[in-house]
């Protein structure tokens, strides 16, 4: 992250809930709907004391469950409001059906996700079980580092999600994040204001029903609209392909969105899709998303001053996945291990690790890509552990007709 | 508002010129629902705007590209419409207060919002969401739409589906003879909620109809009606027989008509005159040898199940009346 500007910026001490509970009320939402689910439970507290000591002027709908919650957020939004809300793990789960219908009818909703482990055995603990089973239900997904940066793309999700009609997840990892105390440079509320606005309602063409007027996308009486009818085979696909390909082109929106976001804050995540450390001249990198990736670059820096070239690549983005720019990043190295905190029962090796070696799959020349899965249920995952897996990655040789794929951490 | 009489001609003649729900929908022929969406739709005086569950009013009105709707409708999944509701009405809420789009000439946000839920979506799986709004006392119209099955499915029972009927998933075999429970008691449920406002209607009533839709429209908070609804298909009935049988349940007893104003219930029309005058009140048999549904229980073998069902409406209806202060 580099910064571009000093602006007058207060340092809050705030964990990583609080940090996205403050990027809420700074952002102009009109409705937040949620029920509580360790470890997101402080976002919504928060968020409920802003608006009942009148610092944040917004509908809180107290749901009954979380199916309600992300339901009654996309009525929200479809009635012109910007909604936020916010769960975790088996929330998320329960919202399952809901994430599909948000995403095909293009509510812009946004969601923070703290990523916890899916049930069974119950594990309040981190990893990304959650948020990887919702990888394809169409909703734009950023993983987030630090509080900070939590902060950061809750504010940027808004616009992003507004200007694509896109309903964007912003994820941090349980307790690593979301309870994690750090300093947090949060902006003046006018200046978040300002940057996201207000719920824009973007204008459609309908021709054939009212000629060259464009009317405004959302629930009114004025210009009557069905959302979600009934589509069967003579349409849906056809919906469906065209959802794919609009959800490629949140590419630039996405980059601009972030440029945009750095000018105001001084905090430019460039390049914006992943972000390299110490990559120009290594031979072996690790590439994975976020918390961990703090300490794989530490990592990094021991090893480098031991002369290993070795480096590390945090994806942020993860839907729309980068794949253009993994394929440019990554076909100069000689060994890439994928971080996956996540199983993909069944599978050959996490999601993570499937996606990246499928984009590398047709260069002339890649990189020998290996697969590790670590830190379910929020076990640790020690720097010893992650030297081992340089070690490893630094002396492989050529591709094996199986995929390498292991778990680090876990007992024979 | 409840002074109010409709003036059906009045009413159609609007309802001709608005055509707030197209006519070439794809409901069965004799199906309840067409008309009682018409009858929400002319009870009301301020925009409307339509919340639906999954369900045969769903897809048999929305097929792409087409639509019946000339207001804003939308459907999101089969449980949670009333969380749908709650939504809008929250957005809406807002929108208001901060006063965003005052001047736009393009944008309305005076409506009320009606969710529309069958007995599946009601009973069933969307009772979760249906109390959470109630409990917030956010304010929507739910109107229940009760064929009495899971008919978009293929007529599989519901909590809706009564003693007895034939459905897909309670066949009439040589061991269990169709549904073997009773209906729940959904407007009790309803009522226990502590809501302004919930009614039952049968669309063949239409007057008593029309005045419960604008209560419940015009009420401070969530309002509940329970519409009775025939389903030609589903219940092995005419489709010329719709009316006669809306009339006959009432008639029978086995679908009363009330009102529950702030907890306090009250008979209406028809229901209130059987009240008054219980020569009136006819054997449930009139209301059931009409659809085959119930057509087992007119075999000599079976006769208990019809007694069992007088047994049941009798029951319902003694406690009505102690309800309703008779
Ligand atoms: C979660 C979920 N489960 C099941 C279904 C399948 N389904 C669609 S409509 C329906 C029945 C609807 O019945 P009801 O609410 O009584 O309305 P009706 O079709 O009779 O008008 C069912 C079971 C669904 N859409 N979603």
């Amino acid at each position: 992250m580099a910064v571009l500007k000093k602006v007058e910026q207060v340092m809050m001490a705030l964990n990583g809930d609080e940090a996205v509970a403050w990027a809420v009320k700074q952002s102009n939402v009109d409705v937040v709907s949620a029920y509580p689910i360790t470890p997101q439970t402080i976002i919504v507290e928060r968020i409920s004391e802003f608006v009942n000591n009148g610092e944040m002027d917004a509908e809180f709908i107290h749901v009954e469950s979380e199916h309600s919650a992300l339901t009654a957020a996309w009525g929200a939004a479809l009635a012109g409001a910007r909604a936020f809300t916010a769960t975790a793990a088996n929330g998320l789960a329960l919202m399952w059906e809901i994430l599909y219908i948000t995403a095909s009818t293009r509510v812009p909703v946004v969601m923070a996700v703290v990523n916890r482990a899916l049930s069974a055995p119950i594990n309040i603990h981190n990893d990304h079980s959650d948020t990887m089973g919702a990888r394809d239900s169409g909703w734009i997904q950023i993983y987030s580092e630090d509080a900070q940066e939590a902060y950061d793309n809750t504010i940027m999700a808004f616009k992003i999600a507004e200007e694509s009609l896109f309903p964007v997840m912003v994820t941090l990892d349980g307790f690593t994040i979301s309870h994690t105390l750090q300093n947090v440079s949060v902006l003046p509320d006018d200046v978040v204001s300002d940057f996201v606005g207000v719920r824009r309602i973007p204008r459609i063409k309908l021709p054939r029903i009212h000629g060259d007027k464009e009317i405004p996308l959302m629930f009114n009486p004025k210009y009557p609209i069905t959302f979600g009818p009934l589509d069967l085979y003579d349409y849906y696909f056809e919906h469906k392909v065209q959802q794919n390909e609009a959800m490629k082109e949140t590419f630039p929106i996405i980059e601009r969105v972030h440029k945009e976001y750095g000018e105001i804050s001084g905090r430019s995540y460039e390049p914006v899709f992943m972000v390299p450390y110490r990559t120009e001249d290594a031979d072996a990198i690790i590439l994975g998303l976020s918390s961990t990736m703090s300490v794989v670059k530490k990592v990094v820096d021991d090893l480098r001053e031991r002369g290993k070239k070795v480096g590390a690549i945090r994806l942020r983005v993860f839907r729309p996945f980068p794949a253009d720019f993994l394929r440019r990043e990554l076909s100069k190295f000689h060994a890439v291990g994928v971080l996956d905190r996540c199983i993909s029962f069944g599978g050959e090796g996490g999601p993570l690790f499937n996606e990246v070696r499928s984009a590398l799959y047709g260069l002339p020349s890649r990189p020998i890509v290996h697969n590790y899965i670590y830190g379910l249920g929020g076990r640790d995952l020690p720097r010893s552990l992650i030297v081992k897996i340089y070690e490893e990655l630094l002396s492989a040789r050529a591709e094996p007709e199986v995929p390498v794929v292991k778990y680090v951490g876990v007992r024979e | 508002m409840s002074t109010w009489r409709p003036d059906i001609k009045e009413l159609a003649k609007r309802e001709m010129q608005t055509r707030p729900f197209e006519s070439g929908h794809r409901l069965c022929a004799g199906c309840g629902a067409g008309i009682i969406v018409r009858q929400i739709m002319m009870a009301a005086r301020k925009s409307l705007v339509f919340v639906n569950a999954t369900g045969c009013v769903e897809v048999a009105t929305t097929i792409f590209p087409y639509t019946s709707w000339n207001v804003p409708w939308a459907h999101n999944a089969f449980e949670n419409a009333a969380a749908v509701g709650s939504g809008i009405e929250a957005g809406r809420k807002k929108l208001l207060r901060s006063k965003r789009f005052d001047g736009d000439p393009d944008i309305e946000l005076d409506y009320d919002v009606v969710v529309l839920g069958g007995d599946g979506g009601t009973y069933d799986i969307g009772l979760q969401a249906i109390s959470g709004a109630f409990e917030r006392g956010d304010k929507i119209l739910y109107v229940l739409y009760d064929n009495e099955a899971y008919m978009n499915t293929g007529i599989q029972r519901s909590g809706g589906t009564p003693f007895g009927a034939r459905t897909t998933t309670t066949p009439v075999g040589s061991v269990i003879k169709g549904k073997v429970q009773f209906k729940k008691p959904i407007v009790d449920i309803m009522v226990a909620h502590r809501i302004p406002y919930a009614a039952t209607v049968s669309s063949a009533y239409w007057n008593d109809a029309l005045v419960k839709f604008r209560k419940g429209l015009e009420a401070e908070g969530p309002a509940f009606i329970h519409a009775f609804s025939t389903c030609p298909l589903g219940w092995g009935c005419e489709t010329a027989e719709t009316v006669k049988i809306m009339k006959l349940a009432v008639e029978t007893c086995v679908f009363p008509l009330y009102e529950v104003e702030n907890g306090r219930y009250k008979l209406t029309g028809p229901s209130l005159a059987i009240a008054k005058n219980p020569d009136r009140k006819k054997p449930v048999e009139e209301y059931l040898k009409l659809q085959a549904r119930f057509r087992h229980m007119f075999r000599p073998e079976n006769k208990w199940m019809l007694e069992k069902f007088q047994e049941w409406v009798d029951k319902e209806w003694e406690l009505l009346l102690k309800k309703s202060g008779f």
